[in-house]
């Protein structure tokens, strides 16, 4: 059953719609992560315009974003002060996000910049997740290895505005998590993504929070550089559509539930190696796509309306 | 587009392209004068019926709202295909379709087809930046055949049957894709290649419903559709969220 989407100006089957969301949720709950970063692509692959698609996917995400929150939160396991500061930096970079996509989708680029984006920061991913998966699979083989140290100091903890962050148990300047917000909102915007690859493990490594804290404090903030992105991009691009988002968000919900309950059977290492693989073989796809010889050399973007 | 601005749209047109004599040699109408865009819109199909006084051929041409529209080439940067030459047209139609009671070439003169824009090859854009003949040349083709790929400009023309001498009719097949806006259907009457009379009539394509007040609010209410946007996501997350407020 077809339905026209009023925004992205397509008609889609509404069953593939809610099939995505929920194949996406289903993911997002076996392996914890957002999944906005194989949303936005598989829309587009699907036939929405690459604009709605990162905007929808913006949108969706506050919603997915809100429930997580909640989950944690009911648990104790959000670090407010953390995850404000972390908005600073986030919405100063959404900011700086939208300008960025209104000015490569008017010089016609912002399909090859969504690409090009999606096929670094997945390749780089996937990459150095498979490299640690399969490392804590081997050090599980030979438990005598070494465990690495909790805290090292670096040159980050040199900074000024030194902060207590009382729920993390940390002391560190507040211009670190204001920069990772702030460089996850530039994404954000551009990619449609909440950023939680990139955020979740510079907070446990860079930042050195506890591993309990991290989930639901980068939720909390992704929910608000979502809502920002969302706002940002009906104003300026028009590119927001609400009845996409919602489809997805019904399909979600669900294969989150599905996901959540399956994750909980599978080992920790051996899921983050699946998930490495998958992340690759998004980014080899797209990488391949970007230097094949395309089907039509003259193309008219339907990005910007006016 | 206000309602003033787009009938004299739509009157404007008509003074330029209605033939000028017999203009009561032809005679025709739609089946209906607007489609409506619904949440289950797949495309839609409109039937031209009509009727002639005098033995002859008939051509019916329909054309969608015009708009600036940009054409990109791609080309091998650093071993990516990147787009990397434009060129914008500013008066594209949305939709272009013709429909005719014989073979084109066999009906009219090339000249009468020039003049009354018959045919894909016949309709003028004009570049918004000059671009030289050449490039302009082969930038047309290439925005012809995208719109051709699109489903936007029919490929082949229609045929037009007639029923006995004097009547005749056939339909028009728009796709899920076509932009919203005025119309306009001009119906030419032909006789030994030339036009020698005609009728324009309008169409409207338009959203309607669900799918009307959403693109609506989202193009003049932009700042408040995103709140709204943004509130139902975090309702729906919040309902999402009831079922597992024990576990």
């Amino acid at each position: 059953m077809d339905i026209y989407l009023p925004i992205a100006e397509v008609s889609l089957d509404i069953f593939v719609l809610l099939g995505l969301g929920g194949a996406v949720g289903f993911l997002s709950g076996v392996f914890g992560v957002g999944g906005g970063f194989l949303l936005t692509p598989l829309l587009i692959l699907i036939g929405v315009p690459p604009a709605v698609a990162v905007a929808s996917s913006a949108n969706q995400l506050v919603g997915a974003s809100v429930s997580g929150v909640l989950a944690h939160w009911r648990r104790g396991h959000v670090d407010f002060k953390m995850g404000f500061t972390l908005l600073l930096g986030g919405l100063a970079g959404s900011f700086l996000g939208i300008w960025l996509f209104t000015l490569f989708a008017r010089l016609g680029q912002i399909e090859l910049v969504i690409s090009l984006c999606y096929v670094v920061m997945l390749g780089v991913l996937g990459f150095m997740m498979g490299i640690e998966s399969v490392r804590a699979i081997l050090r599980q083989r030979r438990p005598g290895a070494a465990r690495r140290k909790l805290h090292r100091h670096t040159w980050l903890h040199g900074l000024p505005l030194k902060t207590r962050f009382r729920k993390s148990q940390l002391y560190i300047s507040a211009l670190l998590p204001v920069g990772l917000g702030f460089m996850v909102g530039v994404l954000s915007a551009v990619m449609g993504i909440g950023g939680g690859f990139i955020m979740v493990p510079a907070m446990i490594y860079t930042l050195g929070m506890p591993t309990s804290m991290v989930p639901g404090t980068s939720l909390l903030q992704i929910i608000f550089v979502a809502a920002n992105v969302t706002m940002l991009q009906a104003y300026t691009n028009h590119t927001v559509d609400a009845v996409l988002t919602l489809l997805l968000l019904v399909g979600g919900v669900v294969g989150a539930q599905f996901g959540t309950r399956f994750g909980t059977r599978l080992r920790g290492e051996q899921l983050r190696f699946l998930l490495a693989l998958l992340v690759l073989a998004v980014a080899a796809q797209l990488a391949h796509d970007l230097t094949i010889r395309p089907k039509a050399l003259f193309v008219i973007p339907t990005d910007i309306r006016g | 587009m206000s309602r003033a601005r787009l009938a004299l749209m739509l009157l404007g047109l008509a003074a330029v392209a209605s033939p000028p004599a017999h203009a009561d040699t032809v005679i025709a109408d739609l089946s209906s004068h607007s489609i409506a865009i619904t949440t289950g819109f797949t495309g839609a199909s409109v039937v031209l019926f009509g009727a002639i006084d005098e033995p002859g051929d008939v051509v019916a041409v329909i054309r969608g709202p015009e708009r600036e529209t940009t054409v990109w080439r791609k080309g091998k940067v650093a071993g990516i295909w990147a787009n990397t030459e434009s060129v914008t047209f500013a008066n594209v139609p949305g939709f272009y379709a013709v429909a005719a009671s014989k073979p084109l070439d066999d009906m009219v003169s090339p000249t009468a087809a020039a003049l009354y824009k018959i045919g894909v090859g016949n309709l003028k854009f004009d570049t918004k930046y000059s671009a030289g003949p050449e490039r302009t040349r082969l930038f047309t083709d290439a925005l012809i055949a995208a719109q051709k790929r699109a489903g936007v400009f029919s490929a082949a023309y229609g045929k037009i049957a007639f029923l006995g001498d004097r009547l005749f009719r056939t339909t028009f097949i728009f796709p899920a894709n076509i932009p919203t806006g005025p119309y306009l259907v001009e119906i030419f009457f032909i006789r030994d290649k030339q036009v020698v009379g005609g009728q324009t009539t309008p169409l409207i394509v338009s959203k309607v419903g669900v799918d009307a007040a959403v693109s609506d609010f989202a193009s003049h209410q932009a700042l408040g559709y995103g709140a709204i946007a943004v509130l139902m996501a975090v309702m729906a997350g919040w309902l999402a969220s009831l079922p597992f407020r024990n576990t």
